[in-house]
């Protein structure tokens, strides 16, 4: 199989036009002794027949294909609208480029822009980047952006956060530049962050809703922050954000998070979708790309990619980070999502999390063994203490159908009877009658 | 007549909303009650359009698009190859699509086993050891073959090494990557065939040297002649040499890396291995290594167990994560469906085509425009537009005046030790009707600029907006949508299903 449309004959034309005799000759520059003589060993060639043969037994065998998921922990089962795989799929979007000729593509630069509106809208901050890899990697972006700005060098975790950003930071950061400061009952308590806090920190970091599913206390955080001098970072869910205050209000300087809730499938983990958003003062060090509001010769309104002095293409080393690409289909299809589900539809798909959620956990806290770990307001997920290894509630949930939540054992081993469990809209009170009965089936016998 | 085009929030209004949702089929309860003390924001102002409105919106934004699938897109060193269409299918089959990364690793195993292939198949093409699927993107590749390079340098008890050596035809993402694993770029020139001499560098190593970073074909689609001395003396002065794979498409089948003396790549699978690449983004950037670094990488790591494939993280050398899960598997699954169905003769097929129609273009343009290193290319070349100047016309409006002919320009000065560049990429799945009339094109802009320059100055004339001012988007910085009337109140839109 090939993607090459040519003959032999316009081939030996084109050499000639070279003005070589063989192929080879223009391969004068390597080292015979490295030059392979046959290719690379590998598998293949096969037909699409073949391909879809192959992955499609390959993906048939991950359980997601045929099972209810209760699975959350960052990355969430939540609907997308058809419209929203239509109109992202196109060529048109899916095969350009970044839009270093705004003339020819202006598509791409009127969506980075409404994505960049939307976002600032959902955070409550001023701008908004493009969008960053994930999540994760916005938060690291948010840390380094904050050390640059206050010339500071530690970074403080508050609260219960997503164990594997957590370990992002630690790749990236000094990990002795690094302090978490754990939290109480789930939540971070003001008098546990305030002992962590001194005239070397550069920012706070919380994760709200947390990495348990519930809802920190934003501004006193953000309090604490400022007055030690550091900078106050929010990493968000943008769905909660329908319904929570956004953290720009109560005067973060930086949101960040995880935007795959927005029209994204799981898809193993990625593509994400990180968003970045701070207040205007900020811009200037902001990792990533930003498209502007400009006019063309005839004054017409249009857009442009801008202050391309921040990035490493114009600046090489000075660059406010290495970020080159972002990650522009995965913010298209939020940004379709976004328009599609608009202030009403966002609104509702986040109150039915929380009432599915709700009645969920409380079924299920009623179940002989099970119980909340946390008494604190949550948003769409909580953590179940199981009777049982929550390892065998899994199992049990795979023979039924059923993926019961994330095994929280996999991050500490005293977690190991945690289920984190998450309810989307897209869980019906069936589903959940089904999920019940998988906790009812793995607990049996132990009481 | 013609509508200016409106954007989500100026549409719509009140009233207007896309797909429903199910009714709440749970007991409805207020979510002050179910959120007890949580402070609930009053207003959202996010679009109100319509599904039919929202459709037509972005169906007219694409058309305003240059794109692979409608036309020759030669960016030089992003490698604009044809996106097969099995490989979008492939990717959004369902159990790919709805797979968790946080689901035990029994529930996973088909999605572990493409990770798992990939990263074989791209040792077998590469020539390296290991390979971690984990990076993003090839930024962030770099920073992973760098923070390797790091904990390499600190095993061995030589965390003094903090220089990285750079050829000055080197991507901006090169400095920029070594600055933030906290190391300091020393930039070498290239020698007077744009590639590096050995002279030159035997200069810049030194018991500080931590790596020489390289791009091989480098910017100039160059490969280095004498890469196997250069790798050589790096690695007797204690470094380790590193390889910016931005330019692999010029060598797969024919060349693996790591029989040049590389020590560590990143791969764009983005530009060989054919993944869309989305407006920018996502891409991918798989780091492989050889032996000696494969303690260090990324958690989790692949291994087999009593017939299973699981991601551990029991490697107490890692560098840790690098991503918040396993990486852009979405992008991995493109990659590896694209290498099946291109076998080994095809992938060989690529290289050979990418490199003949590179070669082709630039002997077809040597006459018109400067060619300043006149040797075979690989994959891509160079050109100068420095000899247009006398008619007060600059690379930039070449690359302006050739949107007019449905193609995208190339990328334009870089690299940035060739005045006014055009640095020209073609790649593989060009054929030769497409590569003429490029070539027509860029004759003819090169006439015109001798006969009519204002026409180029002008251009693009055919496009949706003409020339954008760039001053003005940095001077006024609007970065999003400002509401010009004031708010509504909260009671006029609020409905009575979310509170």
């Amino acid at each position: 199989m090939s993607y090459v449309g040519r003959t032999v004959e316009e081939e030996r034309r084109m050499l000639e036009a070279i003005g070589v005799d063989r192929f080879e000759d223009l391969l004068a520059a390597i080292p015979r002794e490295v030059l392979l003589e046959q290719p690379p060993p590998i598998e293949g060639p096969l037909s699409e027949i073949e391909i879809r043969r192959r992955f499609g037994r390959l993906a048939r065998s991950n359980d997601a294909d045929h099972s209810v998921s209760f699975l959350g922990g960052g990355v969430y089962d939540h609907y997308i609208p058809a419209a929203v795989n239509a109109l992202a799929m196109r060529s048109e979007f899916a095969t350009a480029y970044t839009p270093y000729q705004a003339e020819v593509a202006q598509g791409t630069l009127t969506a980075i822009f409404e994505f960049q509106s939307m976002v600032a809208e959902l955070t409550g901050m001023e701008v908004a980047n493009a969008s960053l890899y994930d999540g994760a990697t916005a938060a690291v972006e948010a840390a380094l952006l904050s050390r640059a700005h206050t010339g500071r060098r530690r970074v403080v975790v508050a609260g219960a956060f997503h164990p594997h950003t957590i370990e992002v930071l630690r790749t990236y950061l000094d990990p002795g530049d690094l302090t978490v400061v754990a939290d109480r009952g789930g939540q971070c308590a003001p008098e546990d962050l305030k002992p962590a806090l001194g005239p070397e920190v550069a920012c706070v970091l919380y994760q709200h809703p947390n990495f348990f599913g519930l809802i920190e206390t934003p501004h006193a955080m953000h309090t604490l922050a400022h007055e030690a001098g550091a900078l106050a970072v929010a990493c968000c869910d943008p769905i909660a954000l329908a319904l929570l205050e956004p953290p720009g209000t109560s005067g973060a300087d930086i949101v960040v998070g995880e935007g795959q809730s927005l029209g994204n499938p799981p898809s193993f983990g990625g593509p994400m979708l990180g968003f970045f958003a701070c207040r205007q003062a900020l811009v200037r060090r902001m990792p990533g790309r930003l498209a502007a509001q400009t006019v063309d010769r005839q004054g017409r309104r249009g857009f442009v990619l801008t202050l391309q002095t921040r990035e490493q293409h114009i600046r090489r080393e000075k660059a406010t980070s290495n970020i080159c690409t972002n990650q522009g289909l995965i913010a298209l299809r939020a940004t379709i999502y976004l328009a599609l589900m608009g202030r009403e539809g966002l609104r509702e798909v986040a109150a039915l999390c929380v009432r599915k959620s709700h009645h969920a956990a409380e079924r299920a806290a009623a179940l002989a063994g099970y119980r909340l770990v946390h008494g604190g307001p949550f948003f769409r997920e909580f953590v179940l203490e199981c009777p049982v290894d929550a390892a065998r509630v899994c199992g049990q949930g795979r023979r039924d159908g059923v993926l019961p939540g994330v095994d929280l054992g996999r991050f500490r081993p005293e977690w190991r009877r945690w289920l984190l469990v998450a309810v989307t809209e897209q869980r019906s009170v069936e589903e959940i009658d089904a999920w019940l009965r998988v906790l009812e089936r793995a607990g049996e016998g132990v009481r | 007549m013609n509508l200016e085009r409106r954007l989500l929030n100026e549409q719509g209004g009140p009233g207007h909303r896309g797909p429903g949702l199910p009714a709440c089929d749970v007991p409805p309860r207020p979510l002050a009650e179910l959120l007890p003390g949580a402070r609930l924001r009053d207003e959202l102002r996010l679009p109100q359009v319509s599904e039919p409105e929202v459709v037509r919106h972005f169906i007219e934004l694409s058309a305003l698009n240059h794109h692979v699938d409608k036309g020759l897109y030669p960016l030089g060193s992003c490698t604009m190859k044809h996106n097969p269409k099995i490989n979008d299918e492939v990717a959004s089959l369902p159990g790919f699509a709805l797979a968790h990364p946080l689901a035990d690793d029994e529930s996973i195993q088909g999605a572990i086993r493409v990770m798992h292939d990939l990263q074989r198949a791209l040792a077998e093409i590469t020539g390296f050891a290991a390979v971690t699927t984990q990076p993003a993107a090839g930024a962030q590749g770099e920073l992973t073959g760098l923070l390797l390079i790091r904990a390499w340098h600190r095993s061995r008890g030589e965390a003094s090494r903090r220089t990285v050596i750079v050829p000055d035809s080197a991507h901006g993402t090169n400095p920029a990557s070594v600055r933030l694993v906290g190391y300091e770029t020393m930039t070498i020139a290239s020698g007077s065939h744009g590639t590096v001499d050995p002279e030159a560098l035997r200069g810049a190593l030194s018991a500080e040297t931590a790596a020489l970073m390289l791009t091989v074909p480098n910017t100039l689609g160059l490969f280095e002649p004498r890469i196997l001395e250069v790798a050589r003396l790096a690695h007797e002065a204690g470094a380790q040499v590193y390889l910016d794979g931005a330019n692999l498409n010029a060598l797969v089948g024919h060349v693996r890396p790591g029989d040049l003396g590389f020590d560590v790549m990143h791969i764009n699978l983005h530009k060989t291995f054919s993944t869309p690449h989305g407006g920018g983004g996502p891409g991918a950037g798989p780091v492989a290594v050889a032996r000696h670094l494969e303690p260090f990488l990324p958690v989790p790591v692949i291994v087999e167990r009593d017939g299973l494939l699981r991601l551990s993280s029991d490697r107490p050398g890692s560098i840790g994560r690098v991503h918040g899960f396993h990486g852009n598997f979405g992008i991995l699954v493109r990659a590896l469906t694209y290498i099946l169905t291109l076998g080994p003769q095809g992938l060989r097929g690529v290289s050979r085509n990418a490199i003949l129609n590179a070669n082709y273009l630039m002997r077809r343009l040597a006459g018109t425009y400067e060619l300043p290193h006149p040797e075979h290319c690989m994959h891509e070349f160079v050109l100068s537009g420095r000899g247009l100047k006398r008619y007060g016309v600059k690379t930039l409006d070449v690359a302006k005046r050739l949107l007019d002919f449905g193609v995208h320009a190339p990328t334009v000065y870089f690299p940035l030790i060739v005045e006014e560049a055009l640095m020209i990429e073609p790649t593989e799945t060009e054929t030769l009707d497409r590569l003429d009339h490029f070539a027509a094109a860029m004759k003819r802009i090169a006439a015109e600029a001798r006969e009519s320059p204002q026409l180029l100055l002008d251009a693009p004339h055919g496009t949706p907006l003409q020339r954008l001012d760039e001053g003005r988007a940095a001077r006024e910085l609007v970065l999003r949508w400002q509401d010009p009337a004031p708010a509504p109140s909260p009671s006029a839109e609020t409905s009575s299903t979310w509170r």
